[in-house]
């Protein structure tokens, strides 16, 4: 496989107006990635599939990382070619976190293999994919409303039994209602005695 | 041969035969509780008499946010929970998830603890295939027989994962820079025992089934993957290579030690179900071969890295993608460090069984109710890998 | 394909031959693999693991010679967060180094191992008894701190290998410690006097 800053430099030329930028790995994996602007991200991935020097013809892993403190949420595509054999090449889109602008092209009209996964990162990360043949609910059940994958999602307060709570599942426990486990009634009988 | 459907096609409802008489479609939901979708796992088809029109795969009963519990906890926290992604191999993603994380912080494993993670992996990958076979035989309508055959073999190789791991089945046994015990002699005594007598029970598991007529007859021409849609379709392991696809991850990336051994990619032909099974009973022969060489030359050190702490172990900021070849496909662990490195940032799991799904409508359409059934269980899903 | 119905009737054989070699000896061994629980009992290996117990060097006095001092390495590393550890005060409230309540939830315990090798005294160790089946869902399956403690000698007993190798570990950490004492003790004497 080619050095990052060639293949950017190829994909340049290609796609004119794409605004691509290296972002680098820790240094001991050695896997860079190619940063896109949305709008030219379809045009990037359609070259670098049909291109015969790279011929990425399977797209192996599609998944959200929510930038919490950054403000937005990047979709990773991890690109392989079956037929030369090389790869990964790694494309990252970024999109704001507000549900309602948080949107990339889908690739999945390129590569099939990333119908279910593009689901599951809309799904957990609430990313619309622009173009995707049937972007429903895939691992949540429809009538479910938030993105549990989001950083700043909280879950609901259905605290579930449980005998040895400590820390945050024992505050949770004792802010609920009713329901307080028996390790803590250990420790009130105590203060009580005291 | 049925050819793929282009997008339009794939989501549109199939009108019904026009005839004399006037036929109806039906929707039939088969699961999640039934049997034969090897878990709590639906596929909602419409069917033309008994004929698939169409067919939805329908997940995430048995979903836990595997993910976000990960993110919540230290690095080594979520290996024990990578045992119960994808239950009967939970050697193979042990290896995916260390082998992540040693690329992003740049640990260098031991000889010994190589050799012995290929011996494990190698060995989960007969008992994955032997038990695969016998539930898709069990599909077909073969009740036990080929079924406890395999779990006979598997027994074994569970026994053997007891006396070194500790547990049967959720071994969590490797550990970030080797393996948490070192494995004696008398392991891999029985190693060396059951990869002896492994060949023989191949040969008589064949002799039962691979000219049985009526396996033939039930898994021949039958749910048909071409080769084009399987590679567009990021379909990986035993599924691709029996559609022609000539890719296997210990071959390209050659991980671990597997460049040092000496082992043949068996490719299908026609990748019909009966190809999956005989790609499955051909990676199981080339798995005896890589045992036989690993068990020889396995060299005497350190089972683990000195430098690796259990405690306060920490991750350089970056990201990184490792995959593996586990014996469903290609098995891949995406990861991201934050600045304090103490717990991952993000954690995605790559399940292949979960996209080997992907395209099981296209397998499915135009075949009958009870062939659907024989090629979910070729596909070779556990749900506890697809929904996570 | 040569006769039809040959490949059948060479599986039936396959069949035939394993049903029949199951009633002779020398077939029995490899063909019947299972065990008629509860009368027979499968051998465990050493390394078997189920769920974790404290151990204690005295059986006399199980409470008073644990070796685990609530250090609540294993609370904060345990990954499904099964243990509930609260640490002992005397009456001023000074901290004890040992466990008020220890408490492990085997429901929620998935016998991962990770608290033994985390814990830093080799206080907390992986049984191999299996017959925790329980009357109910909850209290009764959570274990408390006189459940949890065993005896060194019942340590040694089920994992003779491992626990002779912590044993000998211990005692020599132990004698470099006193070797140390000796030399520090004497360094500490003119120390003072020279500030």
């Amino acid at each position: 496989m080619e050095a990052i800053e060639k293949i950017k430099e190829q994909v340049v030329a290609a796609v004119p107006g794409a605004q691509i930028e290296i972002i680098p790995s820790t240094p001991a994996a050695q896997q860079p990635a190619l940063l896109v602007d949305r709008e030219h991200c379809f045009a990037v991935a359609k070259f670098l599939k049909e291109d015969p020097r790279f011929q990425m013809d399977c797209c192996s892993c599609v998944t959200g990382v929510d930038y919490l403190a950054s403000g937005f949420i990047e979709v990773v595509y991890h690109l392989y070619s079956m037929a030369l054999k090389q790869g990964p090449v790694i494309l990252k889109v970024r999109a704001p976190r507000e549900l309602g602008q948080c949107s990339v092209p889908s690739l999945t009209p390129l590569w099939r293999g990333g119908e279910f996964q593009e689901r599951e990162a809309y799904d957990l990360y609430g990313v619309k994919f622009e173009g995707h043949p049937d972007l429903r609910r895939i691992l949540m059940w429809d009538e479910f409303t938030d993105h549990p994958m989001r950083k700043d999602y909280t879950p609901p307060l259905d605290y579930e039994w449980e005998p040895t709570a400590h820390d945050e599942t024992l505050a949770r426990a004792r802010a609920q209602e009713g329901i307080v486990p028996p390790s803590a009634l250990v420790e009130a009988d105590k203060a009580k005695k005291k | 041969m049925i050819q793929p459907l282009t997008e339009e096609q794939r989501f549109q409802l199939v009108p019904g035969p026009e005839g004399l008489i006037e036929t109806q479609q039906l929707a039939v939901s088969i699961g999640p509780q039934h049997p034969s979708t090897h878990g709590v796992f639906r596929m909602d088809c419409v069917l033309d008499g008994e004929v698939v029109v169409k067919l939805r795969p329908v997940m995430g009963y048995l979903h836990r946010n595997h993910e976000q519990l990960a993110e919540k906890m230290a690095w080594l926290g979520s290996m024990p929970y990578t045992d119960r992604l994808d239950y009967l191999n939970s050697m193979a993603n042990n290896w995916a998830y260390a082998l992540a994380v040693e690329k992003l912080a740049g640990i260098k494993v031991p000889e010994r603890a190589e050799y012995i993670r290929v011996i494990m992996a190698e060995l989960t990958r007969l008992l994955n295939h032997a038990s695969v076979i016998g539930f898709m035989l069990q599909d077909l309508g073969a009740w036990g027989t080929p079924l406890l055959y395999a779990f006979r073999e598997r027994e074994k190789i569970l026994d053997l994962f007891e006396c070194v791991s500790g547990s049967r089945m959720m071994c969590n046994y490797f550990r970030f820079g080797g393996l948490r015990v070192d494995m004696d002699e008398k392991a891999l005594g029985m190693a060396r025992d059951v990869v002896a007598k492994f060949p023989k029970f191949l040969d008589e598991f064949e002799q039962l089934l691979t000219e049985n007529e009526v396996v033939l007859a039930r898994c021949q021409k039958v749910g048909i993957l071409p080769k084009e849609l399987a590679i567009n379709g990021s379909i990986t392991g035993p599924m691709a290579r029996a559609s022609g696809v000539e890719y296997d991850v210990r071959k390209v990336d050659k991980y671990g030690v597997y460049g040092r051994f000496d082992f043949r990619v068996p490719v299908g032909a026609v990748g019909d179900v009966y190809d999956r099974y005989m790609i499955r009973v051909l990676e199981m022969r080339e798995a005896i071969k890589i045992l036989q060489q690993a068990l020889r030359d396995i060299p005497a050190g350190p089972h683990v890295a000195p430098e690796v702490k259990v405690r306060n172990f920490k991750v350089p900021e970056g990201d990184g993608y490792a995959r593996t070849e586990s014996p469903k496909g290609e098995l891949g662990f995406y990861l991201v460090s934050d600045k304090t490195g103490k717990q991952p940032y993000r954690y995605h799991v790559r399940p292949p069984s979960f996209i080997n799904l992907t395209t099981l409508e296209d397998m499915c359409l135009g075949h009958k109710v009870a062939d659907v059934v024989i090629i979910l269980g070729s596909v070779d899903i556990v749900l506890g890998e697809v929904d996570r | 394909m040569g006769l039809l119905g040959k490949g059948l009737f060479a599986g039936m054989a396959v069949t035939a031959r394993n049903f029949i070699g199951s009633y002779f000896d020398g077939g029995r061994k490899e063909r019947l693999f299972t065990y008629q629980y509860p009368e027979e009992k499968m051998p465990l290996p050493e390394n078997s693991r189920t769920f974790p117990f404290l151990v204690c060097d005295d059986e006399q006095d199980p409470v008073g010679t644990m070796r685990c001092v609530a250090c609540k390495i294993c609370e904060t590393e345990c990954p499904p967060q099964c243990i509930y550890i609260v640490m002992d005060r005397d009456e001023k409230g000074k901290p004890q180094q040992r466990p008020k309540v220890f408490d492990i939830d085997i429901s929620v315990c998935m016998q991962c191992q990770i608290c033994v090798e985390v814990c830093p005294f080799d206080a907390i160790k992986m049984d191999c008894d299996y017959e925790k089946s329980q009357h109910g869902r909850f209290d009764e399956l959570v274990e408390h701190l006189p459940d949890l403690l065993k005896s060194n000698a019942y340590y040694n007993r089920i994992k003779p290998t491992e626990a002779s190798a912590v044993d000998a570990r211990l005692k020599a950490a132990q004698e470099k410690k006193a070797k140390k004492a000796v030399p520090a003790a004497k360094a500490e004497g003119p120390a003072p006097a020279a500030s």
